[in-house]
Order: structure tokens, then sequence, then C-alpha cells
């Protein structure tokens, strides 16, 4: 079976100037998003309190928000536990002054416990049969150490990733690479900002994920390019980038499918502990999918590829020639 | 005509074994037990175990299994609810001597575990557990640093000879020391001799009147924070000590910003209980003493409750005899830099060989020095919160024990350095080791937040975790069939192992599962079909260029091979900086994808190519099935 004509010859490089643009535009738009609207950091960034509350009969998340909302508490998070007689609030702190001072101390408890007060009286004044069944301040598990270390981490990645494809390749495979990489790690972040899901540290290992993904997918198509390259007698860079986008089509998908399946099944069944990463998943397999056909090639091709810089160096490396 | 060698066949049947025999252990679910241990020198013999498994009976609490292992005892329960009840009931019947912890025990079988085949702990969010955020009282930190250096600062006007009104605290917190001089001479003097002796104090004058000269010295904020940060230190090595000692399966302790200390214990689900060993602020202090343990003086002051006004009255660990020792401390727990224990070389007795810092060890130096031959305690003070609901709020009661651990001679000057000897037994020698090593919190501390996840929500995201893998690996295992036939099926049967190996990794280096680690499980296993995906197309490009089965089989794995390494080691890179980037759910989910990784290269590369070797090898081919 299948699904792609093998022969097929679509012209993804012709069309270059169009995808470029729409790919630079999506980078734009989301550099806005992100800027204007933000993402929405769960507690394991901004700390704050939990109150998880059950009710006798089922409740819609709908009418938790309006409840909370007339009692002006403001911002909360309110997700469905599992059924739909369980919900979590999730508030954060206020900063006012004062209290934002101080370490979380004594004193946070103690706020905690009045914020929950508050919630649940705001709660019972609409449903009496709402309970509370544990509320606990949470402290921002993302601490300097995190910034820091991740931020590092990140560089040695970038670094990492360019090397080994400046080793393995040549300079401007490392180069279009990384490029399209910073596309669709902001596109996919982008994303999550316009949908405002909430942003947590799942979902942040989620993000750091469809780097590894979708270089994982440039990479292919890349090889391809070289070995086809090293291939034909007289190469035209613009058709050796076409066939070999065509010519991994069919993988490209597929590998897609596969992992867009798995994540998908994650997404259903795994729980709404792992929904964060599981749809975080799914836009950057498409991002990371998209960018491989339409944008890393032409990047290269920008860049100036060709035959002259893809030819194994041992064997008309002149040093070696000299050698006894 | 198979290029397929011997010797690889060999490895690829070697490591399925492998890992088969170390996820093995997987399939056997721990249950739920509780762990008695002897604390305080009381015995754990078959006495206990029968006033154990005759309390259970008594209260008509099954249990399934009742067993001394090694120096605790463990009885398991068939469901969590039984085993809360049981613990209540085994704590009643055996009194304070005894430690209760709620633990799971392993059902993997004996031959497993003998070859270090054990499964893999599961996380808080999959078997539930009590979770503390603990936060470092700073005050008291505060506070114990001025008192200490005011009383440096009146030993140090002593000595120098310059005559000093008073030295006291201010009254508020932070405010540093007031010392009250007579003349402007003596001020300057003091001021002098303050500066250099203690770096860490910030020394000023302050407002003067008449035949009062007043100077101020305050503990830089610099060193007060660098205190804060060994202090904190200190108590998560300290809390780590305790909680191992009580055999808590898979503790999390973990230091958190500049204040804040996790405890995340698993398996345990009574907060309050877990509350009481994690929340109690144990000390030491080395104290002058008075007469030996069971002295008649003592035995007198117990009897009538008379007590010299310089000391105080208390029992010694284990024999409960009673010990005068002076109220007079020469040095505390936090001055502790080490503690271990061994052989002493010219008596043949256990010892332990003590460490102190440099403030400890001049202190015990001017002590020992002018009291050779007289007697030294060294006292245990535990303080244990009790938490009451008084009018309908939490009120924290403190419940204070002090007991003398150790009461001996002291033999000569010493300073850094020193052993106690004498003990009875090397098991003596360990257990005051660890005492002294892990029994004081440099400060004390109070738990800011704490959550409890119930096991029944801990078996539901199992439940949900194991449906997600099991799903999202049946639908890749079909489409894989469907789409490429027979090479789907090999490549299938490659992922499947690869699902086992990997299991088996991750239990054999002992990986703690989570939510997020079963996410990066899926993962990995939707994106290790990729290679396969990579070896087909390339096997199905070569017979569309009119290559011979076999040849197109060679070429294949050949030619995507380079391709898989490359995306591979890209991959691997950034599976990497998750690992080292080290938090939470990054570093759970950022191990298991680079075990992952490395894992599915070996079973969807090699796996398959030693199966269509097998399948293909020696027989003619028209077609392959791809």
């Amino acid at each position: 079976m299948e699904i792609f004509n093998h022969n097929s010859n679509v012209p993804f490089l012709h069309w270059r100037k169009i995808s470029i643009v729409i790919a630079a535009l999506l980078m734009i738009a989301s550099v806005g998003l992100l800027l204007t609207r933000g993402l929405n950091y769960g507690l394991d960034f901004t700390g704050g309190i939990s109150v998880e509350v059950k009710y006798d009969r089922t409740i819609d998340i709908a009418d938790v928000r309006k409840a909370l909302d007339e009692a002006g508490i403001e911002n909360p998070v309110v997700q469905s536990l599992g059924g739909s007689r369980q919900v979590l609030i999730r508030l954060q702190p206020k900063v006012d002054g004062k209290e934002g001072a101080g370490g979380p101390g004594e004193g946070a408890s103690a706020r905690a416990d009045k914020v929950a007060a508050s919630v649940m009286a705001a709660l019972r004044k609409e449903r009496p049969d709402a309970v509370e069944s544990s509320h606990s301040f949470v402290s921002p598990q993302v601490g300097d150490e995190l910034k820091s270390d991740g931020s590092i981490a990140a560089i040695f990645v970038i670094i990492g990733i360019g090397v080994y494809l400046w080793i393995r390749f040549e300079r401007r495979f490392a180069i279009a690479a990384l490029l399209t990489e910073v596309h669709d790690t902001l596109v996919t972040l982008g994303v999550i900002s316009l949908v405002q899901r909430e942003f947590d540290l799942t979902v942040l290992a989620s993000v750091l994920a469809v780097i590894g993904y979708s270089i994982n997918d440039k990479v292919v198509v890349f090889d391809r390019i070289r070995e086809l390259f090293r291939l034909a007698r007289k190469a035209d860079p613009e058709e050796i980038l076409n066939r070999s986008i065509n010519t991994t089509l069919s993988r490209t998908i597929i590998t897609s499918l596969f992992t867009g399946i798995t994540m998908a099944a994650l997404y259903f069944f795994g729980g709404p502990q792992v929904h964060g990463f599981a749809i975080t998943m799914l836009i950057g397999i498409v991002v990371g999918t998209l960018s491989s056909i339409f944008v890393a090639s032409p990047i290269l091709l920008w860049l100036g590829v060709s035959k002259k810089d893809l030819m194994p160096q041992t064997r008309d490396n002149p040093e070696l020639a000299r050698r006894p | 005509m198979s290029d397929f060698p011997r010797w690889k066949y060999a490895l690829v049947a070697l490591v399925l074994l492998f890992g088969i025999i170390y996820a093995l252990p997987n399939a056997f679910p721990p249950v739920p037990s509780v762990q008695v241990l002897a604390t305080h020198g009381a015995p754990l013999d078959a006495s206990v175990k029968q006033k154990v498994a005759d309390a259970l009976t008594a209260q008509k609490v099954p249990y399934s299994g009742l067993a001394i292992e090694g120096d605790h005892l463990v009885a398991d329960f068939p469901n969590a609810d039984v085993q809360a009840k049981a613990a209540d009931v085994v704590k009643t019947a055996l009194g304070d001597n005894y430690t209760v912890a709620l633990n799971l025990a392993s059902t993997v079988p004996g031959w497993l575990r003998a070859i270090h085949a054990d499964s893999m702990p599961l996380g808080l969010d999959l078997q539930g557990g009590v979770h503390f955020l603990m936060a470092v009282d700073q005050n008291a930190v505060v506070d114990k640093q001025e008192e200490r250096y005011a009383d440096d600062i009146r030993s140090l006007l002593r000595e120098k000879n310059i005559r000093y009104e008073s030295v006291t605290r201010n009254a508020q917190r932070g405010q540093g020391i007031s010392v009250v001089l007579r003349s402007a001479a003596d001020r300057s003097a003091a001021t002098d001799a303050i500066a250099t002796e203690y770096p860490d104090l910030l020394v000023q004058d302050g407002p003067s009147t008449g035949d009062r000269f007043v100077l101020t010295a305050k503990v830089k904020p610099e060193k007060l924070r660098e205190l804060a940060l060994a202090t904190i230190r200190q108590n998560t090595a300290t809390l780590r000590n305790r909680i191992n000692a009580l055999g808590v399966s898979e503790p999390l302790i973990q230091q958190q910003g500049e204040d804040q200390i996790v405890v995340e214990l698993a398996g345990v689900q009574n907060p309050a209980e877990a509350k009481k060993v994690i929340g109690a602020i144990a000390t030491l202090e080395y104290r002058a003493g008075i007469g030996y343990p069971g002295d008649p003086r003592a035995v007198e002051a117990a009897r009538t409750g008379n007590v010299p006004p310089d000391a105080n009255l208390y029992y010694e660990r284990g024999t409960n005899r009673p010990v005068l020792v002076s109220k007079r401390i020469i040095a505390t727990g936090d001055e502790l830099v080490d503690a271990s224990s061994g052989v002493d070389q010219q008596s043949g007795t256990p010892k332990v060989d003590v460490t102190l810092s440099a403030s400890g060890a001049k202190k015990m130096l001017d002590f020992t020095s002018s009291n050779v031959g007289k007697p030294m305690a060294v006292v245990y003070v535990e303080t244990v919160y009790d938490t009451k609901i008084v009018d309908g709020k939490e009120v924290h009661i403190p419940h204070t024990t002090q007991e003398v651990i150790s009461d001996a001679t002291i033999q000569g000057v010493f300073g850094k350095n020193f052993q106690t000897t004498g003990l009875n037994s090397p098991k003596e020698a360990s257990e005051l080791a660890l005492l002294l090593k892990g029994g004081s919190l440099a400060a004390p501390m109070n738990i800011t937040s704490q959550s409890v996840i119930g096991p029944s929500m801990g078996q539901d995201n199992i439940e949900k975790g194991l449906r997600a893998v099991l799903l999202g690996l049946g639908l890749v295992l079909l489409a894989a069939a469907i789409y490429y036939h027979l090479f789907g099926l090999v490549a299938d049967i490659a992922l499947f192992f690869n699902l086992v190996i990997l299991v088996a990794v991750m239990s054999m280096i002992g990986v703690t599962l989570t939510m997020p680690g079963i996410a990066g499980i899926v993962l990995t296993l939707g994106m290790a079909i990729d290679a396969n995906v990579l070896i087909c197309e390339r096997v199905r490009e070569e017979l569309r260029n009119g290559s011979s089965p076999h040849a197109a089989i060679r070429a294949g794995y050949d030619k995507a091979w380079s391709t898989i390494l490359d995306a591979n080691v890209t991959h691997l890179i950034a599976a990497l900086a998750l690992t080292t980037m080290g938090s939470g759910p990054i570093k759970g989910f950022g191990v298991t994808l680079l075990i992952g990784i490395l894992t599915s290269m070996f079973t969807s590369v090699t796996v398959t190519h030693a199966i269509t070797a097998l399948i293909h090898g020696n027989r003619k081919l028209k077609t392959l099935s791809v």
C-alpha cells in the first residue's frame, strides 16, 4: 500500500518565496502574540493557591467560573478533575507590596487558608453542595536555578546540534536547521499563546521535545540532499532539493502520522495531567512537518548550497595526498 | 545467503533476554505494607512479632504476611484502607519505642531480586503519597546568631580586660547587639577588638549619654545570607537522614530556592504522622556533665525533684538511668561537621570520631583544657509538634524530649577532632554516629504547604497511563502492519521489544516513573517507528529501481543507517539537554526520551535486521512484502 505517488515531483522549491513569506509572517505573528498576550503560565511558574472542590451533583465548569467572577475573585483557572463532579480551582497570588516582599513562610499558609475560605464561600452561595476536598499553597517550581539551567541547556543544545550538523554536513545545513528550529519553536509557542493553554512544566518539556522532533525531521531531508548531491553528475541545487523533499515526503508524513497517532492516544486517554503535553506535541508535529517541507530547504537554497561543498573531503584533500 | 553475522544474532537474543528479565519485575505490583522499626534501643524480636500478630487478630485486621526482615518488621495488607487501620493498631500496641511507617512492599520474587531486577519505583502522581513544602524559620537563624555573638562579645571583652556595663541583643530582631561601655576609650578599644576578632560583624558607635557609651554590632547581611544557605543545606541533609532511617520507600527531599525544602513521601497517606517525623526538631548539645548515669546524686535528684540550679536532670537513652547535666552548653549540633564510627586501635573497642567546626573546636578546646577527667554529656533534644484542633483551628503544640545519648569522661584536651570511646557495641557506635550526624536541624522549620495524593488517584493515573501506552502502541502496530505488510510486522515486533527493553533499562537504573515519564514513553514509541519507516521506504525505493529483493534489503539497511544515525544523534543532543535541565517532570521526561532513543536505535535497526535476515535469509525471493 502506498499513499503517495513515488514519482511525484511537486515543485515545493518553486513556491519558496510564498512559503518563506508565510513562515516569516507566522514567526512575526507568534512573537507579537507572545509579547502582547504572553503565555498563560501555570502554578509551576507563578506559584499560587489551588483548591479542590467536590460537588454532590454534576456541575458545569462555566457555572463555577461565573460564581467566582461574581464574588470578584480575579483570574481563577478552573479545571475539571476527571469526572463532572470535581473541579480544581487555581489562583495566582495577588501582589500587594507587603506580602509580595516576604518569603512564603507562615504567612503563605495562612493566606492560602483565607483564599480557600473565600473561594468556598463564593461557590456555596451558588451551589450549597460544594465541599472543599483540599487546598494547598503551591510555591513556584520554576526557580532561578531552573531558569539559568534552562538557558544554559538551550544554548548547549543549539551549539551541540549546530556543531554536529556542521561536522557531518556543512555550515549552511547547520544554519538552515537552526533557523527552522527557531521558527518551529516560536510558532508552537505562538499557537499556545493564541489559544491561551496553560503553560506548565509538562508543556515546557513538550516544547523542548518538539525541538528534538523537528530537528530529527529536518536531518532526514538534509541527509537525502547530501546523498543526491554526491550522486548527481550535474547538480542544479533547486532540482536536487526538490527531489530530496519529494523522495522523503512519504517518510516525513508517515512518521508524523505515526507519532501523531500516539500523541492523540495520549491526549484522549492519558488523563488531564498529560493533556498539555500531548496537545503541544501535536501542534509541534504539524509545525515541524510543514517546516521540513516548506521552510528548511528554501533557506538552504537561499544560503547557496552546492555540490562542491558536499563532496567527501578526504578524497581530494591535498594535505592527505602529500603524505607518504 | 544471509549476510547477517552469527554474533549479531547472539547479541540480539541476549539483549532481548535481558530486556524480558529486567522488565519482568514490573508485572508484580507492590502491596501496601506497614514497617516497624525499633527506636530508642528497644528490641525487635519474635515477641514483638507475636505482639503485632495478636493485636491485628484482636482488631480483626487481615494481613497477608508478617516477617522480620533485617532490622525491621514488615506486615503486608490487601489494600491501602486496611493498611492505614493496621498502622494505627500496631502503633497503639507497641507504644513510643517503635516507629511505624506505611510502605509498599515489593512482591517481586526472590530470584529476580537476587540478580538486582526490581520494579520501577513509582512517582507520587502514580502511587499517591504526601507532599510537603517546608520553610526554614529564618528568624530563628537570626536569633541564634545574635545570641551567640552576644555571648562571644561578652567573653572577648572579659578576655581583653575591657570593662563593660552590659552586652544585650536589641529588642528588635536583626538590629544587632548593643554593648554599653563606661568610657569613650573603652568603646574604641572594644570596637577594635570586636572588629578584628569577628570580621562578620559591622560595628558602629551608638548614642552616648554621660557615662553610657553605646556600641552596636550588627551581623553583616551577606553573612546572614550565607548562614541561611548553610542552614537550609544542613536541614535538608538532616531530613534526609531522618527519613531514610524511617525506611519510607523512595523519599524525595529537595532543597528549593533559598529557604524551602520539598519532601515527598510516596505511599504515605497519613500526613499527620509523616509531619510528626519530619517536623520533629532535634538538636544536639555538648554539655558539661555532673557525675555519671545512675550517679547517687542523680538518683536522689530524680527521687526528690530537687535538681541543683545549674543543672538539668535527664535520663539516659535506652537504660533510662537518671543523669545530672550542667546547664552550660559547650557546643551544639550545628557546629558538628562530621561523625563516623570505627574501632579504637588501642583498646579495640568501638568508637565514634567527631569533627567540629572551627568555632565549636575553639570552645571545645577551652572547655576540655580545664576539665580533663570530668564528664561531658551529649544531650539529644527533640521537639515534636502535635497537631490538635482547638476551636476549629489547627494548633501546633510542641512536645520536647531531652535525653542523654552519651556521657563520657574527658580523657585529654581536644579541639576539632576527638573520639568517644568505651561504647558497648559496633552497632551502638554506628547508631550514635548517625544520631550525631543526622540528629540536628540547624533551625526549626514550618510546613507551608501540604497535599495528599490519594492512592486511588494514583491508581487512576496508572490506568490512564497504561491505557495510553497500550493504545498508542496498538494503533502504531496496526498502522505499520497495514502500510508495510511483512516489514511492518517485523517493525512491530521490534517496537514491542523496544518498549520491553526501555522498561528494563529504566527499572535497572531505578528511574522513578511519573506521568511525564509515561508521556515520554508514548512519544518514544511514536518516534521509534521512524527508523523503520526510513528503512522500509528505502527498501521500496531500491525495489522500484530494479534491485533484487536481497540487494534491496541490504541497500535499504545500509543507506538508511546513516540517516538514522544523523537524525538520532541530533535528537539525542536535545534529549540530553532535557535531562541536564533537571527539574521534576522535565527531567523524568528527558531521561525516558534519552534511554528510548538509544534502545530504539538498537531494536529498530539491529533487531529488525536480524528478523528480516531470518525470514528471507536463505530463500530465493521474487518479491518482498513491503
